[in-house]
């Protein structure tokens, strides 16, 4: 049994991230929400990685995270994977899709935007799934999903 | 058992057709209009044109709420309004209200919809129309958010080519001087893009039309064609002429602006080729980019360019404050 098997196997029942860029570990625990929970949680960083270097891996028992949750993670980590365990096994592997819309998710980069001098949520529209680029609901101004700070 | 189910369905279908009509109307940006709301406008600006003083909105209280100065829009918005015997309330300049005291726009848009029918904002931030008009129970006007929009100029715009060509379809248009900052340009481009119209953009490198415009442009199979050079064989077959503001504030080279500053002035003498039904519009104030020599030649517009503000406003009113352009044809509040 690998290191990999060794970790998904650890938990009977929950999710599985996967594949995240080590140094996303933390943004993606933020952008789950994770410090909500009060299920059982293990983040782990920095494991050796074939494709990465160094990747990330974070468990959750008895939590199944819904589609719009698993979404938020396209704008950090779009290539991270999701495995669904019951009863140890893993039932079901789940890629991050890019939604058509981000709402409260990133910061708008355009200081004179109403969303950065007003408190309220930002909403951007994603332009271009394989270039990253959003443009913002308020001031028009498209960016690039990977120049933009989370809220 | 019939009768019964067919006057309860007509009750409903009248009930929809009321809700949708009660739809709030908003006046945010002119990117959405479609051709025939644009058309639609322009009829009902022609409509007042025809009589700009009516009491239709008599009983009506408009806003006109100014956090960034603009003493021309203002009057503007709120001559229209009181000629059409509506009421005017607001502000005009920003230090008087509680912004300064640290009240939120939500907050202040609220406070004021419980006065006002119609609120009409001119804000520094850019997309604060769009967010007012998402809190506000009231219709919003955009009166210009910051570098970002500015849609009663662009329908003055477009009223004044229809007006002074009988159309907008198949036209020449020339964009010349800031076409990188300057936001009425490029809502042009947006709102023209249903009218087939080969854009000319004349600008010095530093100001040229930024890419997005010109992949805008691509995307919507606007023909366009960039200039350097400004003179009388470059402007000779265009149907308009949109003069823009060279600012020195957006060089970050001074050498580069004194060397272009007096490029893109156009003067009476670059006028010998042009076509008779060409106009000269300029969304104002000019400093020194059109030549007072010009004033004089009847390819001038832009003054009356402004004085079509008016009817496009009064238009805009109307269409926020569900009135239609029947209502305007029928209006019986004319006063002559």
């Amino acid at each position: 049994m690998n290191i990999k098997e060794r970790l998904v196997a650890a938990i009977e029942n929950g999710t599985v991230i996967d594949h995240i860029p080590a140094e996303k570990t933390y943004q993606v625990a933020s952008l789950l929400k994770l410090h909500e929970l009060t299920e059982p949680i293990t983040i782990g960083s920095n494991y050796p990685s074939g494709k990465l270097g160094k990747k990330g891996i974070i468990k959750v028992s008895d939590k199944f995270f819904t589609e719009e949750e698993i979404s938020r993670l396209s704008v950090v980590a779009p290539n991270v994977v999701l495995s669904i365990i019951r009863n140890y096994e893993v039932t079901e592997k789940k890629t991050v899709e890019t939604p058509d819309k981000l709402k409260g998710i990133i910061r708008c980069n355009n200081p004179k935007c109403i969303t950065n001098n007003e408190p309220m949520s930002t909403i951007f529209r994603v332009v271009n799934k394989e270039l990253g680029t959003v443009r913002c609901h308020y001031c028009d101004k498209e960016q690039d999903i990977k120049t933009v700070d989370l809220v | 058992m019939f009768i019964k189910n067919f006057c309860y369905l007509r009750t409903q279908i009248l009930h929809l057709a009321q809700i949708s009509s009660m739809e709030k109307q908003n006046f945010v940006t002119i990117a959405d209009l479609s051709k025939d709301e644009i058309l639609y406008l322009i009829s009902m600006a022609q409509e007042f044109e025809k009589h700009p003083n009516r009491e239709i909105l008599k009983g009506k209280v408009v806003a006109t709420l100014f956090f960034e100065p603009s003493t021309r829009t203002r009057l503007s918005f709120e001559t229209a309004a009181n000629r059409l015997g509506a009421r005017v309330i607001g502000f005009a300049d920003p230090k008087i209200t509680s912004g300064t005291k640290g009240e939120t726009l939500k907050d202040t848009i609220l406070m004021v919809s419980n006065y006002a029918d119609v609120i009409a904002m001119r804000h520094y931030i850019e997309g604060a129309a769009q967010y007012a008009s998402e809190v506000a129970p009231i219709p919003i006007i955009n009166a210009g958010d910051g570098a970002h929009m500015h849609p009663s100029q662009c329908l003055l715009d477009l009223y004044s080519i229809y007006k002074t060509q009988g159309t907008l379809e198949n036209l020449n248009i020339y964009l010349v001087g800031d076409l990188k900052y300057g936001r009425t340009v490029h809502s042009l481009i947006t709102a023209m893009r249903h009218f087939n119209p080969t854009f000319h953009f004349v600008a010095p490198k530093e100001l040229a039309m930024p890419q997005e415009y010109k992949i805008y442009c691509r995307e919507h199979n606007i023909k366009y064609i960039e200039h350097t050079e400004f003179n009388e064989d470059v402007i000779s077959d265009a149907d308009i002429i949109y003069m823009t503001r060279v600012q020195k504030e957006r060089f970050s080279d001074l050498i580069e602006y004194e060397r272009v500053k007096n490029v893109y002035i156009l003067n009476k003498a670059m006028l010998c080729k042009s076509k008779d039904n060409m106009k000269i519009l300029h969304p104002l104030p000019r400093v020194n980019e059109i030549a007072y020599d010009v004033d004089d030649d009847p390819h001038a517009y832009y003054i009356q360019q402004a004085q079509n503000g008016l009817y496009a406003r009064e238009a805009i009113f109307c269409r926020c404050l569900g009135i239609t352009l029947d209502d305007i044809k029928n209006d019986k509040t004319i006063i002559n």
